[in-house]
């Protein structure tokens, strides 16, 4: 019972996928313009999330290993697919203002990654609540930022005006620039918090601690969270352990630039890094 | 006429990144460098217009055909990663100096969201072959003007005196804020 209960918490508070993960920004941003969209958007992810890691942990003897990705990704589109037809015919305004954004939960961070980091390696029950506690946290994440723009934009909440008649609206904060914008602030705020953290205890943030999430799904913002720190604390050392794709690309660069004459060498180098992240990928 | 249209649209009234918010990964992590951003938006560009090729075909003449076409979704992101592994074969065999260029990114673009967000879209808006074709070039020359004109402004930013808490992603992500409202400004071109 205390597992089931710790995967809550691990969802909806020390690893918020918004807040904490900064995992699946693009629906983040896209159908955050209001509060009942966010809510839409997050509840969705939430069944999706469920439904896959249950099935991927019921399936994770069967999955060989080598095809597991394809094999996880074939069962998200799947519920995907379901839930999108669901939405469809009972909840069609929520469709239509979600629209392609639906589809797009296929490629969201946040399933695959927990199905790589979690339901692979726990039973079905286990699963269930990560997968609940993950979406809970997303959608708390999604209606948070997206009651705050609606509220500054457009001076409601959940469609009902509550901002005094004399209150200009921030219209610019549902436009797709305010998007940026609330997100710009709402990493520098958890950059903050990270950074004095850091000071009081006298040492440097490490990036990305956690394989799951970020290892396992090649496109978030770890990339720019390592960027951060680079700048912030000046800890290259620590980057070079655990190297992301960007880093490696930048570095090839540098070498690029660096070496004209070993080029075969070089290329040969390419060849394999490549191959070797593929691995890592796939 | 009517393809230019659709090509402006893609490119510069509705951007991907800007407006819709789709590839905004790469976008962030691949835009450091204008170099490298420029080789990244190559592979997109590459990618996208031979995936909405594709899908196109597959979805006029398998899914309409066979009456499925609710297994869009699976079988896009399928054909998609898929076709970026060939595309990375063929290339590295045919064509080695283009994949020189290209290679380190592709693998990258798998996973992008913008791949099947512009599949999607070409569905949505019913487009034809060639329609669909123009449709997904527009749009990845959209995020390679975008990712380039970002890298360009990161590597001034480079030299200025940020807050701390605001280095890395938060002023980039400020940036492109300033450009989505810069490219506001295109949409006057279409009605």
């Amino acid at each position: 019972m205390k597992g089931y209960a710790e995967r809550l918490k691990c969802g909806i508070i020390t690893e918020n996928p918004t807040f904490v993960q900064m995992l699946g920004m693009c629906p983040t941003m896209a159908v955050t313009t209001s509060a009942i969209n966010g809510i839409g958007m997050g509840l969705t992810t939430t069944v999706i999330l469920v439904l896959s890691n249950m099935m991927i942990s019921a399936l994770r003897k069967v999955i060989p290993d080598k095809v597991r990705i394809p094999a996880y990704i074939v069962v998200v589109a799947s519920f995907v697919t379901i839930v999108q037809f669901l939405l469809e015919g009972f909840v069609p305004s929520l469709y239509d203002s979600l629209g392609i954004y639906i589809p797009l939960i296929v490629v969201n961070c946040i399933i695959l990654g927990r199905a790589e980091s979690y339901a692979s390696k726990n039973n079905v029950w286990l699963s269930m609540f990560d997968g609940i506690g993950m979406g809970l946290g997303f959608t708390i994440g999604l209606t948070s930022i997206g009651i705050f723009r609606e509220l500054l934009g457009n001076g409601s909440i959940f469609g009902a005006h509550i901002m005094p008649e004399s209150y200009q609206p921030i219209s610019i904060l549902i436009l797709a620039p305010g998007a940026f914008f609330v997100l710009a602030f709402l990493i520098a705020v958890q950059n903050k918090v990270r950074i004095s953290k850091a000071k009081r205890a006298g040492e440097a943030i490490s990036i990305c601690e956690r394989e799951d999430g970020c290892a396992s799904c090649t496109n978030t913002l770890c990339g720019g969270k390592a960027f951060t720190v680079e700048g912030v604390m000046g800890t290259k050392d620590k980057l070079d352990k655990k190297l992301t794709i960007k880093d490696v690309i930048d570095k090839e660069n540098m070498e690029s630039k660096n070496d004209g004459n070993n080029k075969d060498a070089k290329n040969k180098d390419d060849v394999n890094k490549d191959t070797d992240k593929k691995d890592k990928e796939v | 006429m009517n393809l230019f249209l659709i090509a402006v649209g893609a490119a510069l009234v509705n951007n991907v990144v800007l407006s819709q918010f789709l590839g905004l990964c790469p976008f962030i992590g691949v835009s450091k460098k204008v170099d490298t951003a420029a080789g990244m938006g190559g592979a997109v560009i590459f990618v996208i217009t031979i995936a909405s090729a594709i899908t196109n075909l597959i979805y006029t003449f398998v899914l309409e055909k066979l009456d499925i076409t609710y297994l869009q979704t699976i079988v896009f992101i399928l054909v998609i990663a898929a076709l970026v592994q060939f595309v990375e074969m063929f290339l590295k065999k045919m064509v080695p100096s283009l994949y020189r260029a290209l290679g380190v990114y592709l693998p990258l673009i798998t996973t992008n969201c913008a791949v099947l967000g512009v599949a999607l879209l070409n569905v949505q808006k019913s487009y034809g072959f060639v329609s669909a074709v123009v449709n997904g070039f527009g749009t990845a020359v959209g995020f390679t003007v975008a990712i380039v004109i970002m890298a360009g402004i990161r590597e001034k930013i480079e030299y200025n005196d940020i807050p701390e808490s605001f280095k890395g992603t938060p002023i980039v992500l400020l940036t492109a804020g300033l450009m989505a409202m810069a490219f506001f400004g295109f949409s006057g071109l279409i009605k």
